[in-house]
């Protein structure tokens, strides 16, 4: 699997991004400058990782998502090229219209780190192949505009039409509101576009998956990931 | 797309003339302004006297501190670089060296708690990556007045989230620290942020200018007209005008800072840089000064290059502003188009500024003019220094614990204590910090010290920030070395060899007999300790006059220690590890019930000496659970330090959810055993009691079994068995809801209860 990481200027999880694709897919991703016009060559799957792309200011992902680079990401999604959007990644991926919806603060106005439960929805995508329908994993999440909100129609379509990947949960799997940090709307974690080919997501699989570390509920994506370009090629 | 139209330089030509109540304003005594006239051998011009003000106040110059702090402890065979530069640094092997300082903005976070603690967090990021380190790690140690003070909530807010927002968008995990309240810092907030970064031994960069004639540039963002006369703000004690000083306080912007700390790593790796410095505290003036000064160099500086924000901006707004995130550096001449190119690259602000010169002097231009011309080792590293007098405390008298009557009974009392504001969980604050970021977190907050693997292993840092303010009010010599000693052995019980510190010293006036006298015996303390651990001080700052209307802020010397684990997958933690293990104490109990946590807030008496520190005992102990947990037969460790041993094992259960069954030694009364505060303890776990009993012997450590894990209960003999679940939660339970009293009760319903 050849990776591109898309980096931005105030992008700061591309290192724990690149190290995660290096360990799990065997090949180190190429970063490409946000100014770019083209994506390396072959690429097999975008990254738009986590940070602070311009700082968040004026609104998250607002000013990413008219980066040069961008035109390049868009056309590579239209051909129903990969990309993986996580947190940071994710609001860049809403503002520049990959995705529905859009990431507000925090119900409780405060940035959170800690550990939360995801309950996958659904294992028949490329994104989550790795996993079960019905697991429930364990990840980090470290953000402070990570509630999703959309028109109730557009929740409808994403709802019916299977796109909500990751819920948050407890630890069970039951979707409380005691137990979704932000807020978001049905417990919206993460999202695919109607082609299935986006994947938006808050939370941050790259910082879970080194055993050594203490956890690898995060390896699944990535190996899911893998494992479909292996069949595919 | 960063080239600026540069602002016509305007002439101030209605300079104020120099008048005493204008140099008192530039917070200098008479007798500092004589010697500035005798210096010159004429009147300074508006600019040079804030020039003046800006090198020779307490902040910049260490003028009341430097004699003592030279008493101290710097050298060891590993370290590289000590006190005197932007950071310390250490060697940790494989040719890499770790770079850390920790530094205060207490002033500037009472104005104004989100900037102040936010660019407290960018300056010392700023220290760090100065030196050609990747920051990897950021601590910082809190404290605030009481939660009943009509500030303090606001304070903490703000406070948390600048310093959340700060690191969280630069990019770096800020994995540790301590938070606590207390009455005497109602008119002075703490707030030391410290930042640990990562180089290689030979790719080390320093302030000391070398060459004639090199071109000084300036990097970073432009010059506003914010925080100008910070550092002089910071130098004086507050009156009833404290609100005024806000435009004193910096603005930060961590954006620009996360692209000045890449651009830097990537000119330095090119090789272009010959010095560094960052602009901090009296901001331009204060880093060319130290480049020149540490150089035995000129520097002459063109102000009408300094890229500024504003047009219009005089000599003396330019020289004195604190605007962050701005560098200043010497260049290589070859080298120059190479780093504009880089600097252009990152969309940061780059202009040649100046030189160096062979005539010693600090020499500005402006306009056309000549705005100062100054001897610069007199202005740098040769500005006045004070022996100041001070009086040697009379220290509080023992306690005698049979004479104190337990209040309640020691299960009550541990349920108070776990759910009160100093012992409580501070998840409230550090889930506010990104710590899981660069995927390197081994231990996160929570425990007695972060672990954060280096690299891609196998070594890591452990890191911690301990002090106990009340032990050095009551006695600041052993106070001083309790805080080096906690570091030490919150460091020992991760499995971490002790390596070095950083000191940070926060104190009232100096001017005052009675608080020099504190500083003074706080630093002998802080030296005798360091030097009997072998654990030398390799940077620090020192923050004076935290003083609201003459009344001092407990002496806090905040002692960042770093240790070294050879093996990340080997640090211990706190929590339980299994049912049915063996509790031991490891450490002499005497039942040290002064100045203990127990007897101010269950007895409500503030008194009594403190605990005294038995350093050879520090190391014995030290030493041996360190080795323990190397070899593998230890479970979990935790060191006792505040509330006593029974507040340590209570963690342990509430970080596990495994309940125990206790049982004490006959021969001290109950409550002076369980809280009582007497140091170089740990409490430990183990399958394999019969070799940890032998090597304990082996090396004259007392060991005391307590009793065993397991269950759901925290059940002491003679006493009212606790849930574990119960005890968490009042542990969890007070800073959430003493945060969310500030919001309007309407807010509630828009707040959906968090998970814990």
């Amino acid at each position: 699997m050849r990776s591109a990481v898309v980096v931005f200027p105030g992008i700061n999880r591309d290192r724990d991004m690149a190290r995660a694709l290096r360990l799990i897919s065997g090949r180190e991703p190429a970063l490409v400058w946000h100014g770019d016009a083209a994506l390396p060559p072959s690429t097999d799957l975008v990254v738009l990782p986590g940070g602070f792309s311009y700082g968040d200011y004026l609104r998250c992902g607002a000013i990413a998502a008219r980066a040069p680079i961008m035109d390049a990401v868009r056309d590579f999604a239209a051909k129903g090229g990969l990309v993986l959007a996580i947190c940071n990644g994710f609001q860049i991926a809403c503002e520049a219209g990959l995705l529905p919806g859009v990431l507000m603060r925090n119900a409780q106005l405060r940035f959170i780190c800690r550990d939360v439960y995801l309950r996958v929805e659904r294992s028949d995508t490329p994104f989550t192949r790795g996993y079960n329908a019905g697991q429930v994993i364990r990840v980090p999440v470290a953000h402070g505009e990570g509630n999703y909100i959309a028109d109730g129609e557009t929740i409808a379509r994403l709802e019916g039409e299977g796109r909500v990947l990751f819920r948050y949960s407890s630890p069970d799997g039951i979707i409380d509101p005691n137990w979704n940090h932000n807020g978001a709307m049905n417990g919206i974690a993460g999202i695919i576009n109607d082609r299935g080919n986006v994947l938006g997501m808050m939370p941050h699989p790259e910082n879970h998956v080194e055993a050594s570390m203490g956890r690898t509920d995060g390896r699944g994506l990535f190996a899911g990931l893998v494992d479909h370009f292996r069949v595919a090629a | 797309m960063t080239r600026s139209l540069k602002p016509r330089p305007v002439v101030i030509s209605n300079e104020p003339a120099i008048t005493p109540e204008l140099i008192a304003e530039h917070g200098l005594k008479p007798e500092e302004y004589e010697r500035i006239l005798k210096l010159l051998g004429r009147a300074p011009s508006f600019t040079e006297l804030g020039i003046f003000s800006a090198m020779w106040n307490e902040h910049c110059s260490y003028k009341s501190s430097k004699i003592h702090l030279r008493t101290l402890p710097t050298k060891a065979p590993w370290v590289i670089q000590g006190p005197g530069e932007n950071a310390g640094v250490i060697a940790i092997g494989d040719g890499l060296a770790v770079v850390f300082k920790m530094e205060s903005h207490n002033h500037p976070s009472y104005i104004e708690p989100y900037q102040g603690a936010a660019t407290g967090v960018g300056g010392i990021l700023r220290d760090v990556f100065t030196m050609g380190a990747r920051p990897i790690a950021c601590l910082n140690a809190l404290s605030f007045g009481d939660p009943k003070h009509p500030k303090t909530r606001a304070l903490v807010a703000g406070v948390v989230a600048g310093i959340g927002g700060y690191g969280n968008s630069f990019g770096v995990p800020t994995v540790g620290g301590e938070v606590r309240f207390d009455r005497r810092y109602d008119g002075n907030c703490l707030v030391n942020a410290m930042a640990v970064g990562l180089a290689e031994t030979d790719k080390i960069f320093y302030a000391k200018a070398t060459g004639v004639g090199m071109p000084i540039v300036y990097l970073g963002s432009k010059t506003g007209r914010d925080g100008i006369h910070g550092a002089t703000m910071a130098s004086a004690e507050f009156g009833a005008d404290a609100e005024e000083k806000r435009p004193t306080v910096q603005v930060g912007d961590p954006f620009s800072e996360k692209l000045l700390l890449e651009a830097c790593l990537e000119i330095m790796a090119k090789g272009c840089v010959i010095a560094i410095q960052d602009m901090g505290a009296a901001g331009l003036t204060c880093s060319a000064v130290e480049m020149g000064a540490k150089g035995d160099l000129g520097v002459a500086l063109d102000l009408d290059k300094v890229p500024c924000r504003e047009a219009g901006m005089s000599a003396y707004e330019m020289m004195l502003s604190e605007s962050q995130e701005r560098m200043l550096m010497v260049l290589k001449p070859d080298k120059e188009q190479e780093a504009e190119a880089i600097f252009r690259k990152w969309g940061l602000d780059f202009a040649v500024v100046g030189e160096t010169t062979p005539t010693k002097r600090f020499v500005v231009r402006h306009a056309g003019a000549i705005v100062a011309d100054l001897p610069i080792k007199e202005l740098g590293d040769e500005a006045p220094v004070y022996r100041r007098p001070f009086a040697e405390r009379l220290n509080d008298r023992e306690v005698d614990a049979a004479s104190i009557k337990p209040p309640v009974a020691v299960a009550d009392a541990l349920e108070t204590l776990l759910g009160s504001p100093n012992l409580c969980s501070k998840r409230w604050v550090w889930e506010q910090y990104d710590h899981v970021i660069l995927g390197n977190t081994v231990q996160r907050p929570g425990g007695d010290a972060a672990v954060v693997r280096i690299n891609d292993g196998p070594k890591a840092l452990a890191l911690t920030a301990d002090v106990t303010p009340r032990y050095c009010e009551a006695d600041p010599f052993e106070g001083g070395k309790q805080a080096v000693a906690e570091a030490w052995r919150n460091l020992s019980a991760v499995g971490a060899q002790p390596l070095a510190v950083t000191d940070n010293l926060n104190f009232g006036n100096p001017e005052r007999p009675e608080i020099m006298g504190q500083f003074v015996d706080c630093i002998r303390g802080i030296g005798e300790a360091c030097r009997a651990l072998d654990f030398p001080v390799v940077s620090g700052n020192v923050s004076l006059y935290n003083e609201t209307n003459g009344r001092a802020i407990l002496p806090t010397p905040t002692i960042g220690g770093v240790g070294l684990l050879d093996q990340f997958t080997k640090s211990m933690t706190i929590a339980f590890n299994g049912e049915d293990e063996a509790i031991f104490l490891i450490g002499e109990t005497r039942g040290w019930l002064g100045q203990s946590v127990y007897l101010r807030d269950l007895c409500g008496r503030e008194e009594g000496a403190p605990p005294p520190v038995d350093l050879a005992a520090e190391r014995r102990h030290g030493d041996l659970v360190r080795g323990l947990i190397r070899d593998g037969l230890i479970t979990a460790a935790h060191d006792v330090s505040d509330g006593g041993l029974l507040v340590a094992v209570a963690e342990m259960a509430i970080a596990s959810g495994i309940g125990a069954v206790l049982e004490q030694p006959p021969g001290i009364p109950p409550h002076a055993f369980w809280f009582g505060e007497d140091q170089a303890r740990y409490v430990i776990t183990t399958k394999q009691s019969q070799p940890v009993l032998e090597r304990a012997r082996a090396v004259g450590v007392p060991v005391v079994p307590l009793g065993a894990t397991g269950g759901t209960l925290l059940a002491i003999a003679g006493e009212r068995p606790l849930r574990i679940d119960d005890l968490k939660r009042r542990f969890e339970a007070w800073l959430p809801a003493y945060m969310a009293g500030a919001r309007r009760p309407r807010a509630y319903s828009l707040t959906r209860a968090s998970a814990s």
